[in-house]
């Protein structure tokens, strides 16, 4: 187990190294932006004084370097500053929007792994079938149309038409699991139609590549019916490329879902960023850009550790 | 037939089997019309090269089709039942439980991802023959008759955490879980080091006489088959030859065929000594010790000297540090002490920092041509690049030398310049590679098991090829085996290799004549002979319980 645990805190070693790196790119690439930000954020009635107060207010006289170290110890201890158009602190800017995030990510998560992998093991099993080819070109449609496609469909058939879900996911603090639930449905069911495919599609292809394996064979000339050939002895094989699909896609489903945000005006931490980017809220800007790195380097740590806990040369070495 | 069997009854009866496979966008038969007939206890050897069927035969008297292959006509009727026209389900109902299967490599063929005993007793639970437990309790049972150290304990590892040996009896076990009424072995031994392969050989014979067990022992290895066989059955591309009782077979064969597969250990090149002037060794180990990063020294303190124009043979079992001494040479692993000296010059250790000269001094042929060819590239590229990189060739020039290797290493340049590797049978893949190492026009190459996947007729022939241009350029040859066989056909010499030492050297016919160092001794008396005593006699020799990994001295 000591091997073990020392590689597990190696890749989280080397994944605070990266988020480290990614702080640096986030800051100055904000830096970078053309403009000079204290102008931005006034706007054209500024005159030279306000501007000037400005600029000696958010620091901007001091050089880049000191500011980021000051900016990295404040983000260390959950201190992002404060947002440049509402005043309010960003880490309370950012946290409930957060929350909301994670509840939707969590929600399509829930739902769509498990969907993905069964229709995945189903496919190998009955490959080149109907069922096979239905399922692929279903799940293809709906991943190679845009988001924002299949959210406006969505509220057409199920808001509009059939009336059964809300339209708009405006939540509140107030409201029931089940509420919640009922209102988040429609963003919920565009993420898992947009992440399905590709679960599915790696759960099929993973699988169906060892079924040449020797020890297929083996299992088939043991007289073992095909579903346990592909469960008991494919799957469990099978599982580091799922495994680090399915975190590409958990990455997504917080990172990637501005789109689905916007058509359901669902408070989420996409459009805030989408809002601090119009604005030149920088501070609220660069925040969320961490957040959306860890999240990145956090999940697919966890791919890396789940890939070798399912790796028994990994797990009982000799 | 074999007398012992004329009042047993039929347990297997094929007629008339034929089996296509799909390539090239067609069915191609692949077995063309073969009958077979196996008593209750007999074990019938099925012999030939790659390429005869004998695993399309196997699989077939499961019922089983491999993928892209499918039976196509005749009639496999085991104990009264048709299994052409069963379903599905009834023909999968009898595997494991009435016929069992043994694979070529065990290693691969256990599932790395559950313990061995769960394996096991798979089958026996999934038929409801025994319960778990009960089926556990004589898997140990069987682990012990088989042999194999811990029999309480070693089936609760996982497959990588047991030597290849062992598992392989592993899976005899597993095969005879449900006691088969039929066990297929496919090739059981032919991944084995010889001094592993005659505990797996005896294990398989044992229990194979202790239960009674018809089997159809499928191997292109013909000593281990007069072991293990009561008949013999020899095909040729997916046709009988002849079939006969072991001794009969042995003693006469008929075909023209059989004999000539009879007398493939014929080839023999007149042994040459060094040379008595005091000249210097071309290449000279001297005092190697070598590691992998991290890892556990793999060479120590080997020595040993190769001079001009001769063959030196370093035989050992797989680990004994062969190839990494190869990878010493060619400096693709520095070693942590010690030196290579290549005529009185020291190389230096990284091949980063050798000259071209020195780089040309040592080139290799590889034991997978199928992987050391690149598929995408074409022949004249793959011979014309070390030509360019060493020869400084260009235009009517390279196209000029490339042309003189293929001739050289007979192969027609019209018809081979513009081909790709995957168009070539395994022994010309070979010879590609053959000549890419001569296109640097080296003194010294070193072959690392360049005929152990090839077929025996195939292999004399890359044997002969390389030492006719062994006489022709004068070459030095540090030739990497397992195969005692080979050895004793080329070599001039012998280096004998165990756990990363040189436990002795010496020329061939020294080496060859007792008395052996103990190891030397074990590896010579383990590899099979024709003789269908052999078995027997070594075992009384050595003792059942003193054979194999046991017997490591």
């Amino acid at each position: 187990m000591g091997d073990l645990t020392r590689l597990v805190f190696k890749r989280l070693g080397l994944g605070l190294g990266t988020i480290l790196v990614v702080s640096v790119l986030i800051f100055f690439a904000v830096e970078l932006l053309p403009g000079d930000i204290a102008e931005a954020v006034l706007g054209q009635g500024a005159t030279e004084e306000t501007v000037t107060a400005m600029r000696e207010q958010l620091g901007l006289d001091r050089p880049a370097f000191v500011r980021y170290f000051e900016w990295l110890g404040g983000a260390v201890t959950g201190d992002f500053g404060v947002s440049l158009v509402s005043g309010e602190r960003v880490s309370d800017a950012i946290s409930d929007r957060f929350v909301n995030t994670l509840f939707l990510a969590s929600y399509a998560a829930v739902i769509a792994v498990p969907i993905s992998i069964l229709l995945g093991v189903f496919t190998a099993l009955y490959r080149n079938t109907i069922f096979d080819r239905v399922a692929n070109v279903m799940t293809l449609t709906t991943i190679s149309s845009p988001e924002f496609f299949l959210g406006y469909v969505l509220i057409l058939f199920l808001a509009v038409r059939a009336t059964m879900f809300p339209a708009i996911s405006s939540l509140s603090g107030d409201m029931g699991l089940l509420e919640l639930l009922h209102r988040a449905f429609l963003p919920m069911l565009t993420l898992v139609l947009v992440v399905t495919a590709h679960m599915m599609r790696m759960t099929r292809a993973a699988i169906i590549n060892l079924l040449a394996s020797p020890y297929i064979e083996m299992a088939r000339l043991k007289g073992t019916p095909p579903w346990k050939v592909i469960v008991k002895h494919a799957l469990p094989n099978a599982w580091a490329p799922i495994i680090n699909v399915v975190a590409l896609n958990l990455a997504y489903l917080i990172t990637g879902v501005v789109l689905v945000e916007v058509v359901f005006v669902y408070p989420g931490i996409g459009q805030l960023l989408v809002d601090a980017v119009a604005k030149r809220d920088f501070p609220v800007v660069q925040a969320c850009c961490l957040i959306f790195a860890a999240t990145f380097i956090l999940l697919n740590l966890a791919a890396d550790v789940g890939a070798i806990l399912t790796n028994p040369r990994l797990r009982h070495p000799k | 037939m074999h007398d012992k069997f004329k009042d047993a009854d039929v347990l297997l009866e094929i007629k008339d089997l034929k089996i296509e496979g799909y390539s090239d966008e067609t069915w191609v038969p692949i077995i063309k019309g073969v009958d077979l007939t196996l008593h209750r206890g007999e074990v019938m050897g099925l012999i030939g090269e790659s390429g005869a069927g004998k695993s399309t035969i196997g699989a077939a008297a499961m019922g089983y089709a491999r993928d892209g292959t499918r039976i196509s006509d005749g009639s496999i009727e085991f104990d009264g039942m048709e299994l052409t026209t069963a379903s599905e389900a009834e023909r999968r109902a009898l595997r494991g439980s009435r016929i069992a299967y043994v694979a070529q490599s065990a290693a691969a063929s256990f599932n790395p991802s559950h313990k061995i005993i769960d394996q096991h007793t798979e089958a026996p639970v999934h038929y409801r023959i025994k319960k778990r437990l009960e089926a556990q309790e004589d898997a140990m049972e069987l682990y012990e008759r088989l042999r194999l150290p811990n029999p309480g304990e070693i089936g609760f590892r996982y497959p990588h955490q047991v030597s290849g040996g062992q598992l392989q009896r592993a899976m005899t076990a597993m095969a005879m879980s449900c006691r088969p009424d039929l066990i297929i072995f496919d090739e059981p031994t032919t991944a084995l080091d010889v001094t592993t392969q005659i505990e797996v050989l005896a294990a398989i014979r044992d229990i194979v006489d202790q239960f009674d067990t018809a089997a159809i022992y499928i191997t292109h290895d013909l000593a281990v088959v007069a072991q293990m066989a009561d008949t013999i059955k020899v095909l040729l591309k997916g046709e009988e030859v002849e079939q006969a009782p072991t001794q009969v077979m042995l003693d006469s064969p008929q075909e023209d065929y059989t004999k000539s597969l009879w007398a493939v250990r014929s080839f023999n090149s007149p042994q040459r000594h060094r040379p008595t002037d005091g000249s210097q060794p071309l290449i000279s180990v001297q005092n190697v010790d070598a590691a992998y990063t991290g890892g556990v020294k793999v060479l120590d303190d080997v020595s040993f000297d190769i001079y001009p124009g001769m063959t030196v043979a370093v035989v050992g079992e797989s680990g004994s540090g062969k190839s990494t001494t190869a990878r010493c040479i060619t400096g693709l692993l520095p070693p942590m002490s010690g030196q290579i000296m290549c005529k009185g010059e020291p190389l230096p250790p990284r091949y980063k920092d050798r000259t071209r000269d020195q780089l040309r001094q040592a080139q290799m042929i590889y034991q997978m041509a199928d992987t050391a060819l690149n598929p995408k590239v074409r022949i004249s590229d793959i011979i014309g690049r070390p030509a360019q990189f060493y020869g400084g060739l260009h235009g009517s020039a390279l196209k000029q030398r490339v042309d003189e290797l293929l001739d050289l290493i007979e192969l027609d340049p019209a018809k081979f310049y513009s081909r790709y590797p995957p168009e070539l049978s395994g022994g010309q893949k070979q010879r590609i590679g053959i000549a890419r190492a001569l296109a640097a026009e080296p003194e010294f190459i070193i072959c690392d098991e360049v005929t152990s996947a090839l077929d025996q007729l195939v292999a004399e022939g890359i044997l002969k090829l390389l030492d006719r241009l062994q006489d022709e350029l004068g070459l030095a040859y540090m030739f990497i085996t397992h195969d005692l066989a080979t050895v004793r056909s080329i070599a001039d010499e012998v280096v004998v290799m165990q756990h990363g030492k040189v436990v002795e050297q010496g020329p061939k016919d020294e080496m060859f004549t007792p008395p052996h160092h103990p190891y030397t001794d074990l590896l010579l008396s383990s590899v099979p002979e024709m003789d269908p005593e052999w078995l027997s006699t070594v075992l009384e020799e050595r003792g059942v319980d003193n054979i194999g990994e046991a017997a490591d001295p």
